[in-house]
């Protein structure tokens, strides 16, 4: 899309351009590998950790640097679940839903969550400050159930507990 | 500086350990903080790997692990001296990689996570003599991307070693070179498959590669590779250091496994945790001596040796030993050791709908009957879960056991994913039969009667 501004300059809004601090984090990252190509998840993390997410465009800027076609790198993001390819919240629930945290009661953290933030896995708070998504086995089935907001991970977790736990991230 | 709780602390941290009987965790800090460089060395570390580097011929180091019968700790038990064995030594293929199976993301297993945040430079340690032995020049350790404080841990752990002349360019003046760096994953279950995880660490889709070649021969860019796991690596220090005289005394008498093994047991138990312990003890007292048996109101109906992808087991079978051979005597593997408990208050058919969902969410999709099958099972399980059966689904589902069973699929993710619900239908049919609905109930929306 291009925009026309009142001072009539050309705005590109589609157009995705990697910042320098992202240019140089993936370069960085290249040479810790024998083939550049090893660096594209990392690539897109970089990207995703400036962004929150990964706008279309990117699999073309990080395909260029790494000298693979751009569809690999799409290949790449859409098969990772840590990548996002839509926009999300400020914040990433992730609740466990391996086995031991289904006896341990993970369901029953769902619905409090859902009850607080009115969101199910999947979804976003329509003030974009959290998205709630489900993870595999988080390792800490000895303090099941388990989740985690963005690095942090907890344990033992109750639904009556989830509003304090929540009220932390802003 | 604020002083974080891990959240690996547990009763390995606070029960009674010493070097003689819990060679891998007897440095655990009771506060469950990490054991830095200085305390580490300061506990005997990396003694071995001066042992390593300065006395032992790259081929000795490969036939003590042989001798020591080290068998791999990620679920599926291979020989590890074998593995290392299938490594070229000819000069020519100067490029060789060692690489740390880290991805602990297997439903209830949680034993690797507390080895790296606690005692990073273990894992370090055995890389390095690993390394030495395969004669690698690089390693990586493949991290889940959700153990962020492992990855720090690791991280610094590194740096610590490198400042001290423990990786880097000839180390401790043996002329050894050996850099070690730490990849973190972007998250599918499948990357702990060693193809896959070579697939993933050079930036692909994380699908398996046909074997053979094995990655010994053609592993990571091409190269001869090596894949173990964290807590196999971390025994190879303690082999090294200890010899395998010593190491071979570790194991209970009646074990044919060697040396000790992260256990642990959870669920409804009054105890939850993870614990070194000797092959061969019985899961008897894994479960009551240790977990201490059920907690109040709850009654075990059955239970799981070691992962998601184990079959189950009777409260009967607790006498098993746990070994590899103790566990199949009684008609499953033993898989990673950390058992889980299921009690009474949970339906088996809604467990394993839940477990089928993780496996088919998790399924790669590069072969038909992973890909087809897992989704079919779950659709089932659904309909059994809402009695909304069909006389057939049972027959369905045991099918789907035989035809994702081993040998029938790309790689093994289907044939666990098909062993615990075998196991459950064959212990617990009457469970899945009551899902079945009964012919005079009336149908449901959208339900397709039959004229």
């Amino acid at each position: 899309m291009i925009q026309t501004t009142n001072s009539s300059t050309l705005i590109q809004t589609d157009r995705f351009i990697l910042s320098e601090a992202e240019h140089a984090a993936i370069e960085h990252e290249m040479h810790h590998y024998e083939d550049p190509r090893a660096a594209s998840i990392e690539a897109l993390k970089i990207v995703q950790k400036a962004r929150g997410w990964v706008p279309d465009g990117a699999a073309d800027a990080i395909g260029e640097i790494l000298g693979i076609p751009a569809s690999d790198v799409e290949g790449v993001a859409t098969f990772y679940i840590q990548i996002f390819r839509q926009p999300v919240g400020r914040h990433i629930i992730r609740v466990c839903d391996s086995m031991t945290c289904y006896i341990g009661g993970h369901e029953a953290v769902l619905a409090g969550i859902k009850d607080q933030l009115g969101i199910v896995p999947g979804q976003t708070t329509a003030d974009g400050r959290f998205t709630l998504l489900p993870v595999c086995c988080l390792g800490n089935c000895d303090k099941a159930p388990a989740l985690m907001i963005d690095d942090d991970t907890f344990g033992d977790v109750h639904a009556e507990g989830v509003a304090q736990l929540l009220e932390a991230y802003v | 500086m604020s002083i974080k709780t891990l959240t690996s602390i547990g009763p390995a941290n606070t029960i009674a350990r010493s070097e003689e009987s819990h060679p891998l965790t007897w440095r655990l800090r009771d506060d469950g903080q990490p054991v830095w460089l200085a305390e580490y060395q300061q506990k005997n570390g990396y003694a071995a790997a001066r042992k390593a580097l300065s006395e032992m011929a790259q081929a000795d180091i490969v036939q003590t692990v042989k001798d020591a019968g080290l068998k791999g700790r990620g679920g599926a038990g291979f020989p590890t001296g074998v593995k290392w064995g299938l490594m070229p030594t000819d000069e020519s293929m100067n490029i060789r990689y060692l690489l740390c199976n880290a991805d602990e993301m297997e439903p209830n297993t949680w034993k690797d996570r507390m080895l790296m945040e606690q005692l990073p430079h273990l894992l370090i340690e055995g890389m390095l003599i690993s390394a030495r032995a395969l004669k690698a020049y690089r390693g990586y350790i493949f991290l889940r991307g959700e153990y962020v404080e492992a990855a720090a841990n690791l991280n610094r752990a590194i740096e610590e070693a490198k400042a001290a002349g423990l990786l880097g360019t000839n180390i401790l003046g043996s002329g050894f070179d050996f850099e070690l760096f730490v990849h973190t994953g972007a998250g599918r279950y499948i990357c702990g498959e060693e193809t896959a995880l070579i697939n993933s660490l050079e930036g692909r889709r994380a699908n398996p590669r046909a074997k053979p070649p094995f990655p010994a021969v053609v592993g990571v860019w091409g190269k001869p590779t090596c894949v173990n796991n964290v807590e196999t690596l971390c025994n190879v220090p303690v082999i090294v250091g200890h010899g395998v005289d010593w190491y071979k005394s570790l194991a209970r008498p009646q074990s044919e496994d060697h040396g000790t093994k992260l256990m642990g047991f959870s669920g409804k138990v009054k105890n939850p945790g993870l614990w070194e312990l000797p092959f061969g003890v019985s899961a008897r007292e894994l479960f009551e001596d240790y977990a201490g048996g059920m907690r109040d109101g709850y009654t075990l109906k059955c239970w799981q040796p070691g992962g998601v992808g184990t079959g189950f087991l009777l409260p009967e079978h607790l006498d098993a030993l746990m070994y590899a051979g103790g566990i199949g005597k009684v008609g499953t593997r033993m898989g990673t050791g950390l058992a889980l408990a299921v009690d009474d208050s949970v339906n088996m058919v809604s467990l394993l709908r839940n477990m089928e969902e993780f496996f088919a969410r998790e399924s790669c999709g590069w072969c038909t009957p992973c890909r087809d099958g897992l989704p079919w099972s779950v659709k089932i399980l659904r309909a059994l879960e809402r009695k909304q059966g069909t006389q057939e689904d049972i027959d369905t589902l045991l099918g789907l056991v035989n035809f994702l069973g081993p040998g029938k699929t790309f790689c093994a993710h289907a044939p666990g994913a098909v062993e615990p619900l075998g196991s459950a239908i064959k212990y617990f049919r009457s469970e899945f039969e009551a899902g079945i609905a009964s012919p005079s109930a009336p149908a449901t929306t959208g339900q397709f009667v039959p004229a």
